[in-house]
């Protein structure tokens, strides 16, 4: 082989690899970014229907309801301008409280139940998911001057 | 007054980093002597005033100095004592303090052991240590100060985050650090290098074992990390590809790419450029990592932009890193050379293909961790990359490097033939198919993927074992003396790659035969699990020192026979009133039987976690024996050996200049 020859086959070797990554990272980029929406945005349609997406704000006082089964839950999630009711299936985090802020993965259900497969824990009680911290803003400035539901 | 003192000791402590930093440099552009031996009084002066801060921090926090603003944040007066001395590092400003103590401490060993260095080159290594140093102490000192005063004083502290509350938490930052911060000798070194156009086999040799030092403290790091993760979160997961762990596994990832590139440049003389820049990149990402983690910019791109000073400063300083590393690296690069040639299929290539890969791997990985933060930064919107991101990409890209780690070690440097390759590994290869493709069939279930990340571990382990016979064979004498007479790094690098193969036989199997159950338990109800019964036998109050537990109380038989009692916990911290898992896990070598309580329900009952994780324990076991294999790799006499050698014969060019 020519050196000529061996450095195109090192390039080409190179730009191939180089190649294959690239489409590894944007096809999994492209079925593994979560969006996340504020309970205002969900109401209003502008979350996906059928896949999955992150949901943000409040949980509620009194909104938390525990089916027979004991694992089976509901409560509310409000950015304090519009609510969703959440169902969730599993053990929630030990940060999970009412009145706390919560960040929920999952899909909208047919009944309008937004369902999570996920509820997250945050490592720290004062610490605000910046996503459940950013509904509660945007609903701020959308209500200003408006009474909120709650 | 302690505080004070710990306050005016970092000043000093920066007086003589500035020292450390400028003289020595200069003296060695300027081959001045007396300039040159500043570098080890003043590292070594250092190193005293750093650590009797740390250790009036420390002070401060067993006394419960509760004037100090720091102290305040993270303890409290009913904290156990030693996690009031592991809150030294439970927050912000306590971890720099424990990252500049680590600096000073590596900067301390590299005085020590670099005496058969030529004196510009150790000049030069510790000078780059010394600004590294100043950077940070100028950050405590304007932005960062632990010894901060609250007036008034606190009548109570608001006591550490109780997750840190754990023996895991007390070790897993230093020696994670030691890990992060140990790359700035390899940096150090590779900048010293560059600026003395001294780039051969010689630097490779010094910078070796220290660089192998770091990434076997790093592995250890970041397996205790994922091994707390796995205990103490409560639910099971042992790694989240969470942006903190992406931020200690990117140099992770660099590291293990330099110290098989530092193989090639110590004995082949190539990749010289190549080396450096990974050397440069590995401690870029750990700065990287320490931003991150330390800004506050993952919490929120918006919280970082409302309190800046830090971030801001953190930033400059990698910038300044960076930028003046790089700028070094493109003028002096280009007179490095070529070193020795290699054809295509060479050991020179497997090595570079690895590199390539795991490059490849960082890069991705790094993508994931920052392309939420662009979006967020640009008002894009909000999103996060979730973990099957980082599966999806990882996983394509590591396959091909452990496939060539069991092939690499076989072939020659320079030229090697490939049909005589395949003839050497064909019988491995079988080996390690045919079992591969059996052994889920007879654990009971068989699926592609579980096959796959079988393959590639007894491929590893296959390819492995006939390498250590075959050279085993051809080393005459006794069993014994044949294995003494291999190099220590040789056995290193085998029982590292044996501890690979065993992390991905552990990830494997907990993968794919994991078994996860939620469950509500009754008083006396049980579930069954892989031929376990486990009964609830309730729930009673307990105190701690600092908190009120539930403790739980599950009964654990085996064909009936009693084979264990399980004790997990649901504590609430009385200081902050967090609530926490603990979970209780019976560890074994072919399965962890995992428990953790859920919530309280009527009647006695609870939602209870009850998870079986086959060889789980593998993943970090087999982190373990890559530790013990850069341990042994450092061991190797040949280092210490070649530096006396490298003495006498370095000593003469540097002579001649003067």
């Amino acid at each position: 082989m020519k050196p000529r020859h061996k450095k195109l086959l090192w390039v080409l070797g190179g730009l191939s690899l180089l190649g294959v990554a690239t489409g590894l990272v944007l096809n999994a980029l492209k079925s593994n970014l979560n969006y996340f929406y504020s309970p205002t945005q969900v109401s209003n349609h502008e979350a996906p229907s059928n896949r999955s997406f992150r949901l943000g704000g409040l949980v509620v006082d009194g909104s938390l309801k525990r089916q027979t089964d004991g694992l089976t839950v509901e409560f509310i999630v409000t950015d304090t301008a519009n609510n969703i009711p959440v169902r969730y299936k599993g053990i929630l985090p030990d940060l999970f409280k009412e009145g706390k802020s919560v960040v929920a993965q999952g899909k909208l259900g047919a009944d309008g139940h937004f369902v999570a497969d996920q509820v997250l824990a945050k490592h720290d009680e004062n610490y605000m998911p910046p996503e459940a911290a950013k509904a509660l803003e945007d609903a701020k400035k959308l209500n200003a001057g408006k009474a909120p539901k709650l | 007054m302690i505080p004070e003192l710990g306050h005016f000791a970092l000043i000093l402590a920066l007086t003589l980093a500035l020292a450390q930093g400028i003289l020595p440099l200069i003296g060695a552009a300027t081959n001045q002597t007396n300039f040159m031996a500043v570098a080890r009084p003043a590292a070594q002066g250092q190193f005293v005033f750093v650590a009797i801060a740390f250790a009036c921090l420390a002070y401060a926090f067993l006394v419960n100095d509760f004037s100090v603003q720091y102290v305040a944040t993270n303890s409290n007066t009913r904290l156990p004592a030693q996690y009031r001395f592991a809150a030294v590092w439970g927050g912000h400003e306590g971890s720099i303090l424990l990252w500049t103590l680590t600096l000073s401490v590596w900067t301390l060993l590299v005085t020590l052991f670099s005496r058969h260095l030529p004196q510009e080159m150790a000049a030069r290594v510790l000078g780059v240590m010394g600004l590294i140093s100043v950077g940070f102490l100028l950050f405590m000192l304007l932005v960062s100060n632990p010894f901060d005063r609250l007036i008034p004083a606190a009548m109570e502290g608001r006591d550490l985050n109780p997750l840190l509350q754990d023996p895991g938490m007390v070790i897993h930052p230093p020696i994670l650090y030691i890990g992060y911060v140990g790359f700035s000798v390899a940096f150090a070194f590779a900048l010293a290098a560059l600026m003395g156009g001294r780039l051969d086999a010689a630097w490779a040799r010094w910078s070796r074992p220290w660089t192998t030092a770091a990434w076997m403290f790093l592995t250890l790091g970041i397996a205790l990390g994922s091994w707390w993760a796995y205990y103490e979160l409560g639910w099971g997961g042992w790694w989240f590809w969470d942006p903190v762990e992406n931020a200690s596994f990117l140099p992770w990832l660099v590291g293990t790419a330099l110290i098989h590139s530092l193989a090639v440049t110590e004995k082949r003389g190539t990749f010289k450029s190549w080396t450096v820049l990974l050397a440069i990149t590995a401690f870029s990402l750990s700065l990287l990592g320490t931003f991150l983690v330390r800004s506050g910019v993952l919490t929120s791109v918006h919280a970082f932009a409302t309190d800046p000073k830090r971030g801001v400063f953190i930033l400059i300083f990698l910038a300044i890193v960076i930028g003046a590393s790089l700028l070094l690296f493109a003028w002096r690069a280009p007179k490095v050379g070529l070193g020795g040639k290699f054809a295509l299929i060479s050991r020179e290539t497997f090595l570079l293909a690895n590199n390539v890969l795991l490059l490849v791997a960082t890069g991705a990985v790094l993508l994931g961790t920052l392309y939420p933060l662009f979006i967020d930064a640009l008002d894009l919107g909000k999103i996060s990359v979730g973990p099957p991101y980082f599966d999806a990409v990882f996983m394509p890209l590591m396959a091909p490097a452990i496939f060539l780690m069991g092939i690499g070690p076989f072939a020659r440097w320079k030229e090697q033939s490939l049909p005589e390759l395949a003839k050497r590994l064909k019988w491995a290869f079988g080996v390690a198919l045919i079992s591969a493709l059996l052994m889920p069939l007879i654990i009971g279930k068989w699926t592609p993927l579980i096959s796959f990340g079988l393959l590639l571990a007894f491929w590893v382990i296959a390819a492995g074992v006939y390498g250590v016979w075959s050279r085993l064979a051809q080393t005459p004498g006794v069993m014994l003396s044949r294995i003494a007479k291999q190099t220590p790094s040789w056995w290193g690098m085998q029982l590292a790659h044996l501890g690979i193969a065993i992390f991905i036989i552990g990830v494997t199997l907990v993968k794919g035969y994991e078994t996860e159950n939620d469950v509500r338990m009754n008083i006396g109800s049980t579930v069954t699990m892989n031929n376990y019964v486990f009964t609830f036998r309730g729930a009673t109050q307990q105190a701690g020192p600092n908190y009120q537990a539930w403790v739980g109380d599950v009964e654990i038989s085996k064909n009936g026979k009693l084979v264990t009692t399980m004790h997990p916990e649901k504590r609430n911290y009385l200081a902050t009133g967090m609530a926490m898992t603990e979970a209780a896990i019976d560890a074994g070598i072919t399965r962890d039987l995992y428990v953790a309580l859920g919530e309280p329900l009527e009647n006695g009952a609870w939602s209870v976690r009850v998870y079986h994780k086959p060889f789980v324990d593998w993943i970090w076991g087999g982190c373990v024996l890559m530790a013990l294999g850069g341990l042994l790799a450092i061991s190797d006499r040949r280092y210490r050996l070649h530096q006396r050698s490298a003495k006498a014969s370095d000593a003469l060019p540097v002579g001649s200049q003067a």
